[in-house]
């Protein structure tokens, strides 16, 4: 075999917190040039691992782009995988043989036309439809199956767990709540009981994408598509990082922080050498503590505000480690070729206009973005479900009752795509609108109508009552109406579809 | 939120001993002195209680899960369960009983760990080096290490990190 061009190895053979086990080696092609992965590697994951940066190039300017969200939420990973062009190689698992190439500017029309199954198409009826693996969508089908319903679990990437699997720190909560658990045990917990119970049909690497008249769904998998008929639809769907604007946001290197902790975390792949955090919320401070862990230098966390954003002990699990945490900061500019090579920081006055004087220039290859989250509402708003702009909750979400249906009747939300907060209340949202539509359905007993109103009296009671949840609380007061509320806007503005 | 209102730890990520004080998270003097006892360093309401099961005493309490963890000084044994579960490695045991030295026993989750003799670089709450002490006794829990370092007297309250340099540790 003639010496590859791509030398280098990005690969993470010895972590504190994670044993990364990779499965057997798989060879690809990238661009005619044979190359090594290890299965169950993502392509986009596979190719940062040796050392390839840019994914794509943009469209008009052609300009470098690099991995971002690493979540099949963003589009600077799209290549052509086997002539089909705009593929999201970031949950595209590499494969013996397969063809990969780079896109530059717009991609030409695939020629190759792909081998159909003898059946494309299957309509399924169901139950539960949960759309989203994550830990709302988990435990909202766990929940669901437990009381008897068929649940069918559809998943864009081809792993279930969302991004529990890329948490390696320890979650707070209690016991009952997974508390104590590092995030990608939580994941493998939930994984194990969705194997056992016989009534959840997993589709992984399958998308809803779009809600249609008298309550059909469609579905688009691998090789088939599918039209589902549901009795309740609980969206799932998480949410996608914010971006942040500013001179060079686009330079390969400059990352969601969820992206780089994918790569890291998920895949044991360093995602840089020297990292600067922009953002001291929660996301930003534990990625900063896992890039240490990871063995990447962190320079600084910036943080606009004149404090920090996240808890105070996971600002000093890095303050300990000697990584500063620079409020009343933000980033100008970042700058490189192909590659972040380094970015101009500066201080911001009572008004976060930068002061003039105060820039200081950092060298690093590594930007993280943890400037917060949006919910992903898509579905909701596809389908007419009336929405409310929420900005504590990152953004439009769909109106809910506190059972989380929604304007349109038996289609439920939960998690993230809820309203941002963390992966404890999605857990406990999850459950609640898995038991909400085994109560409707009929399946359920007073048990499980005590285990929700328990759930739903802990989660305003006692989880958000802390003065520090205060913001996510008042938005996810803004988003919740009653029943009886509901109703009287159901009549206001009759609801484009229905499940039941 | 009004800055009048946010405690300097808020904005600098470190807390001082009499923010820790006036919260209650500080033993006493006496109790300090008469063996290993744990210094709860969480002064946020977080809704986590994974210490009041950790402690096999019952020595750490929560009324509401919001709370802040309320230590009884007296049934505390210094074992260090809470250091090794505390999700936010917020809590470490410091042993103030010798009269030459202290013993502090903090979390660990770094590589390379270290060895019981060796001698590691302490970190305090700023990540300022502290000088090195010796490791004294080392173990671990679902990958956190929890590690006891001799140190000077006057570095008790102050030391709260370790770091292991590539090398250093004769392992």
């Amino acid at each position: 075999m003639p010496p590859s061009k791509f030398v280098k190895d990005r690969r993470i053979w010895e972590h504190p917190i994670i044993t990364f086990s990779r499965g057997r080696k798989v060879k690809f092609y990238f661009e005619g040039q044979e190359v090594e992965a290890y299965e169950g590697e993502s392509i986009a994951v596979a190719l940062y691992a040796i050392g390839i940066d840019v994914f794509s190039w943009s469209r008009k300017l052609l300009r470098p782009r690099g991995a971002f969200c690493m979540v099949g939420k963003c589009s600077s990973c799209f290549m052509v995988v086997n002539g089909i062009p705009n593929r999201r190689t970031c949950i595209e698992p590499v494969r013996d043989g397969i063809k990969v190439e780079r896109q530059r500017g717009l991609a030409p029309i695939p020629t190759e036309i792909p081998k159909y199954p003898e059946h494309p198409e299957e309509v399924i009826k169901t139950d539960v439809l949960v759309v989203g693996g994550g830990p709302a969508g988990l435990l909202a089908a766990i929940t669901a199956a437990e009381y008897g319903l068929e649940v069918l679990l559809v998943n864009e990437h081809f792993k279930l767990g969302g991004q529990l699997v890329k948490q390696t720190h320890k979650f707070f909560g209690s016991k009952e709540l997974f508390g104590g658990l590092r995030g990608f045990q939580i994941a493998e917990v939930l994984r194990n009981r969705i194997r056992e119970l016989k009534n959840i049909r997993v589709l992984l690497q399958t998308t809803a994408y779009g809600i249609f008249r008298d309550g059909w769904v469609g579905l688009v998998g691998q090789d088939r598509v599918y039209r589902v008929k549901p009795r309740a639809v609980i969206v799932a769907t998480g949410a996608c990082e914010q971006y942040l604007p500013f001179p060079g946001n686009d330079l390969p290197g400059v990352m969601g922080a969820g992206g780089a902790q994918t790569l890291m975390n998920e895949y044991g792949v360093r995602p840089g050498d020297v990292a600067l955090v922009v953002g001291s919320g929660n996301v930003g401070l534990i990625v900063s503590y896992q890039l240490l862990q990871a063995g990447i230098r962190v320079e600084a966390v910036l943080e606009i505000m004149p404090y920090i954003g996240g808890w105070f002990v996971h600002a000093a699990k890095i303050r300990r480690y000697g990584v500063p945490i620079l409020t009343r900061h933000t980033v100008k500019e970042v700058w490189g070729s192909d590659r972040v090579e380094g970015a101009t920081i500066v201080r911001v006055d009572d008004k976060f206009n930068p002061i003039p004087g105060t820039e200081r220039d950092i060298s690093c290859d590594l930007v993280l973005l943890a400037v917060g989250l949006a919910p992903d509402t898509r579905l909701f708003a596809q389908a007419g479900a009336i929405m409310r702009w929420v900005p504590e909750l990152g953004g439009l979400v769909p109106l809910r009752t506190p059972y989380l249906e929604t304007s349109i009747p038996n289609l439920y939300v939960a998690g993230d795509a809820s309203g941002i907060e963390e992966a404890t209340t999605a857990m406990i949202e999850g459950e609640i609108a898995g038991l909400s539509t085994a109560l409707s359905m009929g399946s359920a007993n007073s048990k499980a109508e005590e285990r929700r109103e328990y759930l739903l009296k802990f989660l305003w009671n006692e989880y958000r009552a802390s003065p520090l949840l205060a913001r996510a609380r008042s938005g996810k007061e803004k988003a919740t109406v009653s029943v009886d509320e509901m109703n009287i806007l159901r009549k206001k503005y009759p609801p484009l579809t229905s499940f039941g | 939120m009004i800055m009048g209102e946010v405690p300097s730890y808020r904005v600098t990520g470190v807390v001082s001993i009499d923010e820790l004080r006036k919260l209650g998270l500080i033993p006493p003097e006496e109790r300090l002195r008469k063996g290993p006892v744990s210094i709860v360093e969480c002064p946020e309401m977080i809704p986590c209680n994974i210490c009041v099961d950790a402690c096999p005493q019952g020595a750490i309490t929560k009324d509401r899960i919001i709370d802040i963890p309320r230590i009884n000084w007296d049934k505390c044994i210094g074992c260090a369960n809470c250091v090794a579960l505390c999700p936010g490695l917020a809590i470490f045991v410091v042993d103030l009983s010798k009269e030459d030295r202290a013993y502090v026993t903090v979390p660990y989750e770094f590589l390379p760990v270290p060895n019981v003799g060796d001698y590691v670089v302490l970190l305090g709450r700023n990540g300022r080096r502290l000088g090195k002490g010796r490791v004294v006794k080392i173990w671990e829990r679902n990958r956190t290490w929890v590690v006891t370092v001799e140190v000077p007297r006057d570095l008790a309250m102050e030391v709260r990190a370790i770091w292991v340099e590539r090398g250093e540790s004769t392992q």
